[in-house]
């Protein structure tokens, strides 16, 4: 049988509360977070931002990450069909105390930007043995 | 004879698929899309050619299959989410599968000129117009 399709999803964009300082549009960027023993995993799709264009900033345990796409490479080309907007993402997430923000990484691979959360070395649970 | 059957609706179910497969593609029509909507395109045009591009984040560059023949582009291939199996999930938005699409543009196209580039999960592809459809210009006597 053939294997699932991919469902279309239309891209979520922003409703800014405040005015915006900065031209373009916004999106919020699809996110799979997933949780192991020792880190939190934050995955989230942003299509055309390269890796130096991508800022990550940890304030009062509030997470942003924003990525900024490069608008020039349309800038010699004729709009004639479109089924997409392009903008910029961004979007944030309360970390827990129970993180390590110090040991926070990211890396990016196929427009996809992966945070990794490590968990304080407290909160990995321990295993109590019973004598 | 007997006709053992299984399931009578996985049957159906099947026959549905391959017709609604069949109604979208393009096996009986002549103009865009085939076997799903994915992935989203937007179409320029630089000159006398055209730019095709689409929005594949997390796709390997090893899973796409872009295909060119006449007037039409098939962009085809597979997303696949890879994670620890053992992680718990706390929020899943992004989707995973395969896709296939096929756009007709309205020209031939120089198949062999056809330029593919994939960088952070962009698709960008250059479709030059076969030399047969391209403008001349005509020298006016008189």
């Amino acid at each position: 049988m053939t294997e699932q399709q991919v469902a279309l999803q239309e891209k979520k964009e922003l409703k800014p509360e405040e005015e915006r300082t900065e031209a373009g549009r916004f999106f919020s960027p699809y996110t799979d977070i997933h949780e192991t023993a020792e880190a939190v995993i934050v995955s989230m799709e942003m299509p055309g931002v390269d890796k130096s264009a991508i800022d990550i900033r940890l304030d009062k345990g509030v997470l942003t990450v924003k990525g900024t796409v490069d608008a020039g490479r349309y800038d010699a080309l004729r709009p004639i069909y479109a089924e997409y907007n392009v903008g910029n993402f961004v979007r944030t997430f309360t970390v827990s105390t129970k993180i390590d923000s110090a040991a926070i990484s990211a890396s990016v691979a196929d427009g996809v930007l992966t945070v990794t959360l490590p968990k304080a070395a407290e909160a990995v649970a321990k295993r109590i043995a019973v004598n | 004879m007997v006709v053992r059957m299984r399931d009578p609706f996985a049957t159906l179910a099947a026959v549905q698929r391959a017709m609604d497969s069949a109604m979208g593609g393009d096996w009986f029509g002549t103009r865009t899309a085939g076997g799903g909507a994915y992935p989203p395109v937007n179409v320029f045009n630089e000159g006398e050619d055209f730019v095709v591009v689409a929005e594949l984040p997390g796709v390997r560059k090893e899973d796409l299959d872009v295909q060119v023949r006449g007037d039409t582009l098939r962009i085809k291939g597979k997303k696949t989410l890879a994670y620890e199996p053992k992680a718990s999930v706390h929020r899943r938005e992004r989707a995973a599968g395969e896709f296939d699409r096929t756009l007709t543009l309205p020209a031939q196209l120089d198949a062999s000129k056809v330029a593919a580039e994939y960088k952070d999960g962009v698709l960008t592809v250059r479709l030059p117009r076969a030399e047969s459809e391209r403008p001349r210009s005509v020298a006016i006597n008189g």
